[in-house]
């Protein structure tokens, strides 16, 4: 196969029970396929996610990280994306000094109802990282 | 039957921590008669060789402070480590990396370039960096490599006992001193400090409202803030919710806000992605221009967080600095 040589990048995916997991639900049951490079982690709220997770996720291989919620005004713990928004922006100053690409942390919203758009965000990220390459972390 | 020996070493450090053994004052002298002092160069006379002929554990306990970046600290720490029964990171360069781990944002060549080049005061037109051999009149001088990574002690040897600060409050000195003199330890691995973040003791914690929201975060010569209240609510940046307690609130007495150098608490990897995870959350704003602008008023961001927990953050520094 052509691919093998192909650099084929580790994602890890949080996604938020109500909007964006769902909407990965809407994309299976629809039959619309992507490519298997995520590993989707489901999480309640998008706002559960941690900026240690997104950084331990890096430390453990993942190449890039999406973290998908409600879209603003959707949440469904009122203001959970918000949260999660203002602390991925302020996440993305330090990953800067850390050396690693802001492309790398993608947040994005996808509603229940979006399964096609799951399908095209996962594919375009996981496309991105695989131009971008591997993430290289030298130090353990 | 003879006293428990004693080891006191530095390596990359400011000699702060030194300082804080001194610090002890009078209460110093109930540990020098209790025990051997056999090993201080800050202090006395002693050759590594006085080391090396120990028998293997002969030291009952040695405080190392400083973080570890030359192949020189490394050595002697991993010697210390075999004559020692109790090896006790002394201070926050040793227990985190310290100020000297920030180093890890940058490369091995800019660290040195910048300090032997750049610097304004410097002179050096030739462009010499310490090489680790010279020759110079025909004899060869050596001089300790230095590694492409600020380590913390625990990253080098297996570490028993922190003892946190920038430097230690000498009050925790003592303790640890007492605890090992009455073989009071706690189990192996702890922080010889509180458990909970430092709000939780400060004296201020009662002026802090239900909820703080903040439309700018601002620098300390941008305002005159009240020595009663907390100062995330007057919009200063304070690492005490993310830092452990046990300081004696030094800094916050002396009006100043916290800069986290006891490390985190035990319940948190990253001092850092903790802080801004707080920090975020008290930004009044769910408009992204606004968001931005509040964000943009904090300079060197990952300085600030990381200003003493670089070195044992979860990726350690700027993942490109290098191999070693």
């Amino acid at each position: 196969m052509s691919s093998s040589s192909r650099f084929e990048p580790k994602i890890v995916g949080f996604i938020c029970k109500w909007c964006t997991s769902a909407a990965a639900d809407l994309a299976g049951v629809s039959r619309l396929k992507y490519q298997p490079n995520v590993v989707s982690l489901r999480v309640m709220c998008s706002s559960r996610v941690d900026p240690e997770h997104i950084l331990q996720a890096f430390k453990g291989g993942a190449d890039g990280v999406l973290v998908g919620g409600c879209h603003p005004g959707d949440c469904h713990y009122q203001v959970g994306n918000y949260q999660t928004r203002k602390r991925i922006m302020m996440l993305l100053e330090i990953l800067k000094d850390m050396g690693i690409s802001p492309t790398r942390l993608r947040l994005e919203w996808i509603s229940a109802s979006e399964g096609a758009k799951f399908q095209d965000t996962m594919n375009e990220f996981i496309n991105t990282i695989r131009e971008l390459g591997p993430l290289g972390l030298k130090v353990k | 039957m003879s006293k428990p020996k004693v080891a006191l070493y530095w390596c990359s450090s400011c000699g702060g921590c030194e300082e804080s053994v001194v610090d002890l004052a009078q209460d110093i002298l109930p540990v020098t008669s209790a025990v051997d002092i056999i090993f201080w160069p800050v202090a006395m006379d002693f050759k590594y060789s006085d080391i090396e002929v120990l028998q293997d554990g002969e030291i009952a306990a040695t405080l190392i402070n400083g973080a570890i970046r030359m192949d020189e600290q490394e050595h002697i720490a991993k010697l210390l480590r075999k004559k020692s029964q109790l090896i006790i990171a002394h201070g926050s360069c040793a227990h985190l990396g310290g100020v000297v781990g920030l180093a890890n944002f940058y490369k091995r060549e800019d660290v040195l370039g910048e300090a032997f080049k750049e610097v304004p005061t410097v002179k050096n037109p030739k462009g010499i960096l310490p090489q680790v051999k010279t020759e110079e009149a025909g004899r060869e001088l050596e001089l300790p490599a230095l590694h492409d990574t600020v380590k913390t002690l625990d990253q080098v040897v297996q570490v028993d006992y922190y003892i946190p600060g920038c430097p230690p409050p000498p009050e925790l000195i003592k303790n640890a001193f007492a605890a090992i003199l009455e073989n009071k330890l706690p189990p192996k691995g702890t922080v010889l400090a509180e458990k909970k973040a430092l709000c939780d003791s400060c004296s201020r914690k009662e002026s802090k409202p239900d909820k703080i929201k903040l439309s700018k975060f601002k620098r300390l010569y941008e305002v005159e803030w009240d020595p009663e209240k907390c100062f995330l609510e007057e919009g200063i940046i304070c690492l005490g919710p993310s830092t452990r307690d046990g300081c004696g609130e030094r800094c916050i007495k002396a009006n100043f806000p916290c800069r986290g150098c006891f490390g985190p608490t035990d319940e948190v990897l990253d001092q850092g992605a903790k802080s801004l995870s707080y920090l975020a959350s008290l930004i009044d704003s769910d408009d992204e221009e606004e968001v931005k602008k509040i964000i943009d008023s904090i300079p060197d961001m990952a300085g600030l967080f990381y200003r003493y927990s670089l070195a044992s953050s979860i990726l350690r520094g700027n993942i490109n600095r290098g191999t070693k």
